[in-house]
């Protein structure tokens, strides 16, 4: 049994290295002297420095944040009262079905299909109204659209978790409906909404198809830079830039660990 | 959920039913009304934003395109035919390859996941508590860095500067100087490295609460390692693995950042064909139908998947 431990960790081990292996080369070139090609120069923090003073980066930078708190902000509040309407109150089984149905579509369809769909639906309202160029506002339909779900499906377990008895209780002292839903529903539900709307934040960060397929030429965002400068030939700019949104990566995780971690622990107490 | 409770109906009949949900009275007309008003908002924009959308999918499949890459109003069947074969130039299995390309790619890259994963997640379920926390979060890192970066960063290793590529043609496996992009080895270590997460994570919380008991039985029952695992591991950790198999195959079947930067044409997958319909081609009902088929494609998979789990899995 021992050997096989040691087998397994050392397989373990062996997969994080593979995980880590073309970040750590990203972070390696990010400090490297030598403009062009791959060969090591010498240690410089020049590329940072850069960094700070391109525009471009820095629009795409306010565009991706933008793009990400407008999406997630409303995207939470759509998605945390669905969940509520959905599974707080009684519905027929054949209804439930269908709405757990078109609440599950974007975790089982393929991202680029919702794309290219929004694509053409945009262009349907575009020929229709004149209105609708592809740009910041088409981009915030997108995301919203497969926020939403994720919202959902993280409150619903935190509305499994908490049970129907203090918001009776809260009913039984006569609270009216609304105060029910203000002053018990949404503050015991708040960590299941934190934690979606951070989900949501993460995957507005994260996406690059919808992005792709429903920005404009001025609603450019770090991802979709980062890919064109690929394509054209990358700068070592673009080796510090996605060095410090790993660097930023690391410190949201840690933080989101350490909110759910002290959270577990204090519901334990 | 709880059904509401009906009211007593021996007593004096009220025009209007009341009953009692979640510890108040009120008319099943006021609770549906909450219902609808709850629901409404959401359920609006998934409707407008995924399902109409989609629908406009399926019309527009059947459209054909005009000379300049306008929609042009005509009823055919003419897209899915030249998705099977039947080209302007004659019957050509161009497409159909693509199709199987990716599917085979989706399978394969998902079995890498699962077999990765089982020794990832049972390492960390014994990691002690202090040190848990540590590996967990390296492993969602990578989980959480941008799609984009991280397989830019491949390239950046593969490059012919970089030691892999130098072993390599130290062997002689490789001519020097050559980086190991584009091709089936370097889009593999993409999408692996991409989805490893998504199967790792929900497996280890599956062996987190792995009844080790049943696998002690069975090796006190003398059961090789191999019926240890089909029998009392793999049951368990099955609703991890499925959760895992469906974040994996559903996205690989659709993805085109991976093999569109560390692949040519020789691994041009589905993602790929309709990125280029609505990118350079401007072909919109083509790439409505392949969206189409892709789409048909995921969901059967998903639904078989759900009918029939995997082999002793009750």
């Amino acid at each position: 049994m021992r050997r096989s431990f040691s087998l397994l960790s050392l397989s373990a081990v062996a997969t994080f290295v593979f995980l880590y292996i073309p970040l750590l080369c990203v972070a390696a070139f990010s400090v490297n002297a030598s403009k062009f090609g791959l060969d090591w120069g010498g240690f410089t923090w020049d590329w940072y420095r850069k960094l700070i003073h391109n525009e471009v980066i820095l629009k795409a930078a306010f565009n991706t944040l933008f793009l990400g708190l407008v999406s997630t902000a409303i995207s939470t509040v759509l998605g945390t009262l669905l969940a509520i309407g959905i599974y707080r109150f009684p519905w027929r089984r054949k209804s439930l079905t269908r709405l757990e149905t078109l609440l599950h579509l974007p975790v089982v369809t393929p991202d680029i299909i919702f794309a290219v769909a929004l694509v053409i639906a945009f262009s349907v309202i575009r020929h229709f109204t004149g209105l609708f160029e592809l740009g910041m506002t088409s981009m915030i339909f997108g995301h919203i659209a497969f926020q939403i779900s994720f919202v959902a499906l993280t409150v619903k377990a935190r509305l499994a978790l908490i049970g129907t008895d203090i918001e009776e209780a809260a009913c039984d002292l006569y609270a009216s409906y609304p105060r029910v839903l203000t002053k018990v529903l949404l503050p015991m539900l708040a960590p299941g909404i934190m934690a979606g709307a951070m989900l949501a934040f993460t995957l507005s960060l994260d996406d690059f198809v919808i992005s792709f397929f429903t920005s404009g030429p001025k609603s450019t965002t770090l991802p979709l830079l980062i890919y064109a400068s690929v394509k054209r030939g990358v700068t070592p700019e673009i080796h510090a830039l996605s060095t410090i949104i790993m660097l930023l990566t690391i410190v949201c995780v840690i933080a989101l660990q350490k909110f759910t971690y002290q959270r577990q622990q204090q519901e334990k107490q | 959920m709880r059904e509401p409770h009906q009211s007593d109906p021996s007593r004096s009949k009220p025009k209007t039913k009341i009953i009692l949900h979640n510890g108040e009275m009120m008319s099943r007309g006021t609770m549906r009304l909450r219902q609808a008003l709850l629901i409404s908002p959401g359920m609006l924009a998934i409707i407008l934003l995924l399902v109409l959308p989609s629908l406009s999918l399926f019309v527009v499949s059947f459209l054909s395109r005009g000379d300049y890459g306008e929609l042009v109003m005509t009823f055919t069947w003419d897209n899915f035919k030249r998705l099977a074969g039947h080209g302007f130039f004659g019957w050509s299995a161009d497409n159909l390859v693509i199709i199987r390309r990716s599917i085979v790619m989706a399978f394969f890259t998902t079995l890498i996941c699962i077999v990765l994963s089982y020794p990832l997640a049972f390492f960390l379920a014994s990691r002690p508590q202090k040190t848990r926390m540590l590996w967990l979060t390296l492993l969602l890192v990578p989980f959480w860095t941008n799609l984009v970066i991280r397989t830019y960063a491949w390239l950046l290793a593969l490059a012919p500067e970089m030691p892999l590529a130098k072993v390599l043609s130290l062997l002689g496996i490789i001519d020097a100087d050559t980086p190991l992009y584009p091709g089936a080895f370097a889009v593999y270590l993409g999408m692996v490295s991409t989805f490893l997460p998504f199967v790792a994570l929900p497996l280890y919380t599956a062996v987190e609460k792995l009844d080790w008991s049943l696998v002690e039985a069975a090796q006190d029952l003398y059961a090789s390692r191999l019926r240890v695992f089909r029998t009392a591991i793999l049951p368990q950790t099955m609703p991890g693995l499925s959760v895992g198999v469906i974040l994996t195959f559903v996205p690989t079947m659709g993805m085109f950042v991976v093999p569109d930067m560390l692949g040519g044409s020789r691994t041009m997958l589905i993602g790929n064909l309709i990125q280029q319909q609505f990118g350079t081609s401007r072909d919109w009902p083509f790439g409505a139908a392949i969206s189409l088929v892709l789409m048909i494609l995921t969901l059967s998979a998903m639904l078989a998947m759900r009918r029939n789990p995997a082999p002793g899995v009750h």
